[in-house]
């Protein structure tokens, strides 16, 4: 039997505010445990919560973002349930009336794009840390975290494989970062992941019985723990068992997942409204403020990158996956003389190469977006030849200077003199009759010798093209 | 002295005939000698002396706040910086609160002295004080009755004058009943305000903090202090501040008065129906004109209450587990076991019996049976009010259908114990103001309350109408006997 | 609605109370005692009501996005009955 698979996300995003969603605790990651959690995140008897703005706002322009309904009147209800690190034994959300309504995300995939619809967003507050350290066979319980605010977002179940699914997943990531409401810190948790999955015959309308995977913290993990899960489900039905639904925990380490034990209890969160937070009223000018904030987003400028700069779309997907390298694209390709298309090469290649080797982001690299443009420069002006300009490039990510000081000290610049790669080339020729012999007996692949110790004679500075019409002229005559 | 009105106190403190650390010391030494009343769970007389010295040295400096060098004492639900806070539960019973109630932040601004931390019903979960871990409060005019709940130690402390006035709280008619109960005056403010922050919170949408005091007149100088806009209550209502002691100015010529039909029927003692009568008949002398008007639905009102009170209870009562505060049971096998055990043994048999109600009306498959029904209901409710204020300003009749019972008497019935706030819950339900004052006493000697019902935000009328009563008759100045 | 004992010891675990299995009777007999009494409000008709979940029904005032508390957690742990290292401490959570 062929199966299908079935995959919605839920994502947890922590808002980038100052302070908490209810108390005006900082936010800021990786303090002293509990230095950050105030009176009102370790619940003590009487206190209250206030609700924060900023978080507010964030939420309506990301739900402006993937083209939502914003809902004018949302409700914070509570989510009851004990945990140690949830402090009030409740968790304050959004239930029957979310912040952000349906909307839908566009994602390329192999077989084109895509539309995964967007069941809701809503607000909630994040709980604390269990720390599984052996204090004495105990555990440690910090809040700091407690009352980071987040928007949990809820897709459809339009997902058909792990591969879509990390698509989906990377392209929010993407949003969220460009909408700058959200860090994207995969390791520190502001953005996280479960996933319901689950399969069922191809052709059936009926969904199967789904598993939600929790702790899956990388993209990477993320399509593992899909395709892991995928893969047992099948086997489980194939035998002709059934799927239990549970959720599981996905373990990294021995790449499988497993149930979790905790959560073996029925749950009955027993929501009810918030009695202390009435509804959270939006008015015309809030929305219509927000959606002023907005800037452009990544589909649109993938499309605008397409048409404006000729790029496939491919490439401008890659350029757009995140606004820091966007913008140093078009400041590379608006600063350069050369070509557009080789701007996004150097790009997508040797700059992300180097990033990616020392774990850097755009922001960090030591090659500004004028100096890469400057380098492509002397590219187009064959001042060097490509091959050169790697090296160049090199140095100049190891801060020895411009592109022209490096070619300068280090004598790179290219012979175009045609005189003197005549006179290279001759050489050259003189000390290879066995290979003149193949070649003019149709090896035509020898020509590619010529090529190589032409440069070598000249240390890669002869202007290739030139050389290979030079050495044309003077083979076929 | 104990029977001076704190407006007198206070303008006896800046005129320095008396000094704070004398006044609070002679409180002290009152509560000390009525001990038995068990009226405070915690008295501190160093840290009370610490505030009368700094009161002392702002009055020499001139400072002339209201309150200023004043004792007052507070129910033990509002937490204070540097006292315990048991909210009368052994859950809390070693909860020193570091930090203020905005209630008593206000009045210590003020340079009013904490005198003490009344007994209360656990959690506010009461109707006689009889809830209280630190066991039940005498009624101190009759030591064998309850002085009524959930704000008994307050009241009891005021009518015994061993304070001078007193902080409660009013979830279902926690202020007003005890008030009726002891012959005092308490006064349950419109819901939002007076700030919830630092009150532990019972039923987060009914709760309301006011004043306990021996007349009207002191409620609103009370009032004047502790009400008001608070950003740290989400629920604080934003308006005007009101001065509630100039708005006691007017006469009540053309008042007219609502009479529920429902509050004058079955179930109603026939003393205490009888004295309201009279009460009402004063507010006749007075020109006021007593119209009948038809609450409906109020009859249905404890129902509604017992689902919606547990049920916001329930979640409300979630953060107790032993974590981060209070009780911790002292034998356990795991977390859950930790959990269980130091919930069951850190609160009270009603405590419990009202989580567990709540537990099960929120809970899958009858959420819409009892909460949202309830909610219904409360919607109701509150509409039978507003068309009953179409006819009427205020509405007024008992705030008790009984005088205060025997010590004992209802602790085996709940449902008995919850009936005796069938008069003063729908006010909670709708939250309007609603206050109970001592209209006389019953042939055994113990105190009658009428009830007095505002619009929503007419707080200033009802204190109002109250003061001109006592103008005129002085059954607040009844004292206990035997002092 | 009459509670069994079953009934009663789920919500007393839901509510994370221990109940002792000699108190599980009264407690189902005291609870459904209880809820015979709310049914009451069944007399009313309430279809098409709009539930009022608050008294004031106003909307929600929003705060700007300010830290203003410092760190307080050497006074906010003093009530803490066990706590090592910053950390409140608990029986072991096993996930």
């Amino acid at each position: 039997m062929n199966w299908e698979p079935v995959i919605g996300l839920e994502i947890h995003v922590q808002l980038l505010t100052h302070s908490k969603i209810f108390s005006g605790a900082s936010t800021a990651f990786g303090a002293d445990a509990n230095t950050q959690a105030c009176a009102v995140d370790v619940a003590l008897p009487g206190v209250l919560p206030v609700m924060n703005e900023q978080a507010a706002r964030m939420a309506v322009k990301f739900g402006l973002a993937v083209d939502a309904k914003i809902n004018r009147r949302s409700v914070f209800a509570r989510k009851n349930y004990f945990y140690p690190d949830l402090p009030k034994g409740y968790q304050i959300s959004q239930y029957e009336l979310p912040i952000v309504g349906e909307g839908n995300l566009i994602i390329d995939t192999d077989d084109g794009q895509k539309r995964i619809g967007i069941t809701r967003a809503h607000l909630e507050e994040d709980a604390g840390k269990s720390l599984h350290e052996d204090y004495h066979g105990m555990t440690g319980i910090d809040l700091n975290r407690a009352g980071t605010p987040l928007i949990e977002i809820v897709s459809e179940p339009d997902m058909r494989s792990a591969k879509e699914a990390v698509t989906y997943l990377k392209k929010m990531h993407t949003l969220v970062r460009y909408l700058d409401i959200c860090d994207g810190n995969m390791q520190e948790g502001s953005f996280r992941c479960d996933a319901n999955v689950s399969v069922r015959p191809v052709g059936q309308q009926e969904l199967g019985t789904r598993t939600e995977l929790k702790n899956i913290n990388s993209f990477r993990f993320v399509e593992r723990a899909i395709e892991y899960e995928i893969e047992r489900q099948i086997d489980i039905l194939e035998d002709g068992g059934s799927v239990v639904q549970e959720t599981r925990l996905y373990d990294p380490d021995k790449g499988e997942t497993r149930p979790m034990r905790t959560k073996e209890e029925a749950h009955d969160y027993r929501y009810f409204p918030d009695p202390d937070l009435p509804p959270l009223e939006l008015d015309d000018d809030f929305v219509e403020a927000t959606r002023q904030t907005l800037p452009e987003l990544p589909n649109a400028k993938q499309t605008r990158f397409m048409s404006q700069y000729g790029l496939s779309r491919e490439d401008s997907s890659q350029l757009t996956a995140a606004k820091e390298l966007a913008e140093y694209f078009e400041a590379a390709a608006g600063a350069t003389k050369g070509d557009v298309k080789t701007v996004s090469n150097w790009i997508i290649g040797d700059l992300s190469g180097y990033l990616n080797k020392e774990h850097r982001e755009i922001a960090e690299s030591p090659v500004g977006a004028r100096q890469l443009a400057l380098l492509i420069d002397r590219i187009h002006d064959n001042t060097i030849s490509g091959k050169i300009a790697k090296e160049v490039f090199d140095a100049m990510w190891h801060g020895e200077g411009d592109a022209d000081d490096i070619i300068n000290d280090k004598g790179l610049k290219q012979i175009t003199d045609t005189s003197a790669i005549e006179t290279v080339i001759d050489e050259v020729l003189t000390r290879s009759a066995l290979q003149i012999e193949q070649y003019k007996s149709g090896q035509n692949k020898v020509f590619g010798y010529f090529v190589g110790q032409v440069m070598k004679a000249t240390k890669g500075k002869a202007n290739p093209q030139q050389v290979n019409q030079i050495l044309q002229r003077k083979l076929d005559a | 002295m104990h029977n001076k009105p704190i407006s007198e106190l206070a303008n006896d403190l800046v005129a320095k005939t008396v000094s704070s650390v004398e006044l609070t010391q002679y409180f002290l030494s009152r509560i000390e000698q009525h001990e038995n009343l068990n009226a405070f769970i915690t008295v501190d007389p160093e840290f009370s002396l610490a505030q009368a010295r700094e009161a002392d040295r702002r009055i020499q400096q001139g400072d002339k706040s209201a309150l200023i060098g004043v004792p007052i004492a507070h129910k033990d639900i509002f937490c204070t910086k540097g006292l315990l806070t048991t909210c009368g539960s052994r859950i809390l019973s070693n909860f020193v609160s570091p930090y203020d109630a905005t209630v008593i932040d206000r009045l210590n601004q003020n340079g009013a002295v904490i005198l003490g931390k009344t007994n209360m019903d656990e959690f506010a979960m009461g109707s006689s004080n009889e809830t209280s871990y630190f066991g039940p409060v005498k009624n101190p005019w009759d030591n064998a009755t309850v002085p009524g709940g959930s704000s008994g130690g307050s009241a009891a402390a005021v009518a015994a004058r061993i304070a001078p006035a007193a902080t409660g709280t009013d979830t279902g008619g926690s202020i007003r009943q005890p008030a009726a109960f002891c012959g005092v005056t308490g006064f349950k403010p419109s819901y939002g305000q007076v700030s919830r922050y630092g009150m532990v919170a019972f039923a987060s949408s009914l709760d309301q903090g006011g004043p306990i005091t021996r007349s009207a007149e002191d409620a609103a100088l009370l009032l004047n202090v502790v009400a008001g806009f608070d950003a740290r209550d989400s629920t604080s209502v934003q308006r005007q501040t009101t001065d509630f002691v100039a708005g006691l100015g007017e006469d009540v010529q053309g008042l007219r008065i609502g009479l529920p039909t429902q509050f004058f029927g079955h179930g109603l003692d026939s003393e205490v129906e009888r004295t309201v009568r009279e009460a009402l008949q004063e507010y006749e002398k007075l020109g006021a004109t007593l119209i009948d008007i038809d609450l409906p639905n109020s009859d249905l009102c404890v129902p509604c209450y017992y689902v919606l009170a547990p049920s916001e209870a329930s979640s409300n009562l979630a953060r107790y587990d032993g974590v981060r505060y209070g009780y911790r049971a002292p034998d356990y096998s795991n977390l859950i076991d930790m959990y269980m055990k130091t919930r069951a043994e850190g609160f009270g048999e009603e405590v419990k019996r009202r989580i567990m109600i709540g537990t099960y009306a929120l809970s899958a498959g009858y959420y819409d049976a009892y909460y949202v029904k309830a909610q219904q209901l409360r919607r109701l409710i509150a509409q039978d009010f507003e068309q009953a204020f179409a006819q009427c300003d205020v509405i007024m009749g008992p705030t008790t259908p009984t005088t205060a019972f025997a010590i004992g008497s209802k602790t085996d019935d709940p449902i008995a114990m919850y009936l005796n706030d069938i008069y003063t819950i729908s006010v909670n339900l709708a939250g309007l103001p609603g206050i109970s004052i001592p209209v006389g006493l019953d042939s055994t000697g113990k105190p009658i309350g009428l009830q007095i019902i505002g619009q929503y935000f007419g707080d200033t009328h009802v204190l109002n109408a109250a003061h001109r009563f006592q103008m005129t008759t002085d059954w607040h100045q009844l004292e206990p006997p035997g002092d | 609605m009459a509670l069994d004992h079953q009934t009663v010891k789920n919500i007393a675990r839901l509510a994370r109370l221990h109940i002792d299995e000699s108190n599980v009777e009264r407690y189902a007999v005291e609870l459904s005692r209880i809820l015979d009494f709310v049914e009451q409000m069944n007399r009313v008709d309430t279809q098409d009501v709009i539930p009022l979940a608050h008294p004031q029904e106003g909307r929600l005032r929003l705060r700007d996005d300010l830290v203003t508390e410092t760190n307080q957690r050497d006074s906010l742990q003093k009530a803490a009955p066990e706590k090592e290292a910053g950390l409140y401490l608990v029986p072991k959570v096993i996930e």
